[in-house]
């Protein structure tokens, strides 16, 4: 019989592998699924994992694909940390963009000084109030926050698509659901590296996502929300003897991730599209969860989590590409790498031991406890 | 009108396998967030062998057999591993959705021939009555005695007692000798036989052709609706009407020209999912009452 005895102190080398060996194994299980379905496996990983970064400009794509996923991950902490299960922030990440939207398309004519920290705040304001939703029917009638904030997410869809096809629709657009573009000082440039110049697609937003990664790290770690929200995760009876609200901490962690999500949204319109349309997320708000989970729930790792599973997703359409792979596929191996990071959590806090029989245990345990 | 009748059924069918497959493992104390996953795997598999064998009801069966084989991924992640049953069932989403879009790449633009109806003898000649509820294809059949089967297993067999046993008291039933992770297993992996045939239902009846993550967020619905049966089966069969209800009247809607945008009548299900939580929890007596006690909790027997 197996069994699983909690550890009692976990060794720093299991802590810092875990994420390295999910990842191999992630890779092992994917190439497995490849060839079962007749691809080459070789050739598939290779697209996935090497081809989207083989040139010096497709390091500056990654960054700006990992941009939304840190940014969103960086809130996500909170959550998941309080063990509150915020699994909308695709939806908080849609009203960031159309509320930050909305001062960007109605007041064109404001000055960059003005535009871009108005927008920060509309977008920040616009994933707040949604996840506000989640947060407050949670604390106030007990209703489940995960399937509440997932419901949000295909009405904040269907949302944004009435928006652009009918009154923010720019009727210039020859019927197509876009709205007018953004003004210059609406968008997010590109940075000029001294010496190299553009570095493909690479932003001023990157430069944000990573001082949000920070940020949240100093929040965490050295504010006292931050140890309330780890207290409540870890040990909510202590906490409530210590004096902090379960609700309180429900709220603010909800109504951080909505702001950073919002904030995502808005960065990824800003930068990337620069107006409305109906799409403006390829799924970032569910693909962020998986990245919170790689870093382990510490905002510096997500940075490098963030890359990571950018890269899978830069892969996908590598491998869409070269190899006609449908684009989900990216959905297999971020499904597998959650799988087996959940995997090594388990092995980080239990170790497995083999019971003998029950006689034979009695005598060869009974000194040690 | 009869015609809208029918449709509200036939809509309701894959909600109702989903949801009281769910309700089985919920009530041995495992949420499986993973439903939306197991409902495309049943459906592309039910699609390919329906397509390969020109045979629906062989479908029928492998989309029921890919939905409990999902289902043994996360039981062995959560029940062997000890994983995070929250996360782990958006893991098997995620790969749910993500491998059946692959596995259903080459199958896009291809039709089916779906399950034919079967008319009841006698019963199907009662005007309307008859057309309404009797001349069905298997699967309706299936549905509503399955929901018996749940509620009769559920209620009034040992089975059922230790179901309850293991979902409301783990410690107690480990002790008194039942395998906690034995029936677990059984009943994770019969929910995800359940919703396999829920996703199944989709290319089988509803639209004879696959289309990547066709079942449009009806897993999720399907969890939302165990919580308004307050995990009771027959309560599943009444919500799954209702939730058909309300999907079928956007259509109605637009039929009729209705001059509120597409839109916000596609918002119904999920508004009206988010209202019925709000009700159901509100009362917060009620909904602990009613829910499993060890619904979530993970049990490993070194403690």
């Amino acid at each position: 019989m197996i069994s699983l005895i909690p550890r009692k102190d976990i060794p720093l080398a299991l802590t810092v592998m875990t994420p390295i060996i999910a990842i191999a194994l992630t890779l092992i299980v994917g190439a497995i699924i490849f060839a079962t379905l007749g691809y080459d496996p070789l050739q598939a990983l290779y697209q996935f994992f090497i081809a989207p970064v083989s040139r010096p400009d497709q390091i500056g794509d990654l960054f700006v694909k990992a941009c939304p996923l840190i940014i969103i991950a960086s809130g996500l902490v909170f959550c998941f940390r309080a063990n509150v299960w915020n699994i909308g922030a695709e939806g908080q990440l849609i009203l960031g963009a159309v509320f930050s939207g909305y001062v960007a398309l109605t007041f064109p004519g404001l000055p960059g000084w003005a535009m871009m920290p108005l927008m920060v705040i509309a977008s920040m304001l616009g994933g707040l109030l949604w996840a506000m939703i989640p947060a407050l029917l949670k604390t106030r009638f007990n209703t489940n926050e995960i399937l509440v904030s997932l419901m949000l997410t295909y009405v904040a869809a269907l949302l944004i698509d009435w928006i652009v096809r009918g009154p923010w629709r720019d009727p210039m657009s020859f019927g197509f659901p876009l709205t007018k573009m953004y003004e210059d000082a609406a968008l997010i440039s590109r940075i000029e590296l001294p010496g190299i110049g553009y570095l493909g697609q690479l932003h001023w937003g990157v430069v944000g996502a990573l001082l949000m990664a920070v940020g949240a790290w100093f929040v965490l770690s050295r504010m006292l929300v931050g140890f309330q929200v780890k207290v409540m995760g870890a040990a909510p009876r202590a906490g409530r003897f210590a004096g902090f609200s379960p609700s309180f901490v429900t709220v603010m962690v909800l109504g951080i991730s909505g702001a950073a999500a919002g904030v995502a949204g808005m960065v990824e319109v800003s930068a990337n599209i620069d107006q409305l349309q109906p799409d403006i997320s390829f799924g970032y708000g569910f693909t962020a969860i998986i990245v919170t989970f790689l870093a382990r729930l510490n905002p510096l790792a997500v940075i490098g989590a963030g890359l990571v599973v950018a890269l899978a997703e830069l892969g996908g359409d590598s491998a869409q590409i070269a190899l006609g792979m449908p684009k989900v596929v990216t959905g297999v191996f971020k499904g597998i790498l959650l799988f087996m990071l959940l995997a090594g959590e388990t092995f980080n806090r239990f170790r497995f031991e083999i019971r003998l029989p029950r006689s034979a245990a009695v005598k060869l345990t009974g000194g040690q406890n | 009108m009869e015609q809208l009748i029918l449709t509200v059924i036939l809509t309701s069918v894959p909600l109702i396998f989903a949801a009281s497959g769910e309700l089985i493992a919920e009530r041995s104390g495992v949420l499986n967030l993973g439903v939306e996953g197991m409902m495309l795997m049943g459906a592309v598999s039910a699609f390919a062998i329906a397509m390969g064998t020109g045979s629906p009801i062989l479908g029928m069966f492998a989309g029921a057999f890919a939905g409990a084989l999902t289902a043994g991924i996360f039981a062995f992640f959560t029940l062997g591993l000890a994983t995070n049953q929250v996360a782990t069932g958006l893991a098997l989403t995620i790969f749910g959705t993500g491998l059946s879009g692959l596995i259903g790449a080459p199958l896009v633009g291809h039709a089916i021939d779906g399950l034919p109806q079967i008319h009841i003898p006698m019963l199907s000649d009662i005007p309307i009555l008859g057309m309404l509820l009797f001349q069905h294809d298997i699967m309706v059949y299936l549905a509503v005695i399955m929901v018996g089967l749940c509620a009769w297993v559920l209620n009034a067999t040992r089975v059922g007692l230790i179901i309850r046993a293991v979902g409301d008291n783990h410690d107690s039933a480990h002790a008194l000798g039942y395998s906690v992770l034995g029936v677990r297993l059984l009943a994770v992996m019969f929910g995800g036989m359940m919703a396999g045939l829920g996703g199944a239902y989709l290319p089988l009846v509803l639209t004879p052709h696959w289309a990547e993550g066709m079942t449009a967020g009806r897993g999720w619905i399907a969890l939302a609706l165990v919580v308004f049966a307050s995990w009771r089966p027959w309560r599943v069969l009444g919500g799954a009407l209702v939730f058909g209800g309300i999907t079928i009247m956007q259509l109605a809607g637009q039929a009729r020209g209705w001059t509120i945008p597409s839109q916000f009548l596609s918002m119904l299900p999920y508004l009206a999912t988010i209202i019925v939580l709000v009700l159901i929890s509100r009362n917060r007596e009620f909904a602990l009452a009613n829910s499993p006690a060890c619904l979530g909790r993970i049990f490993h027997a070194g403690k």
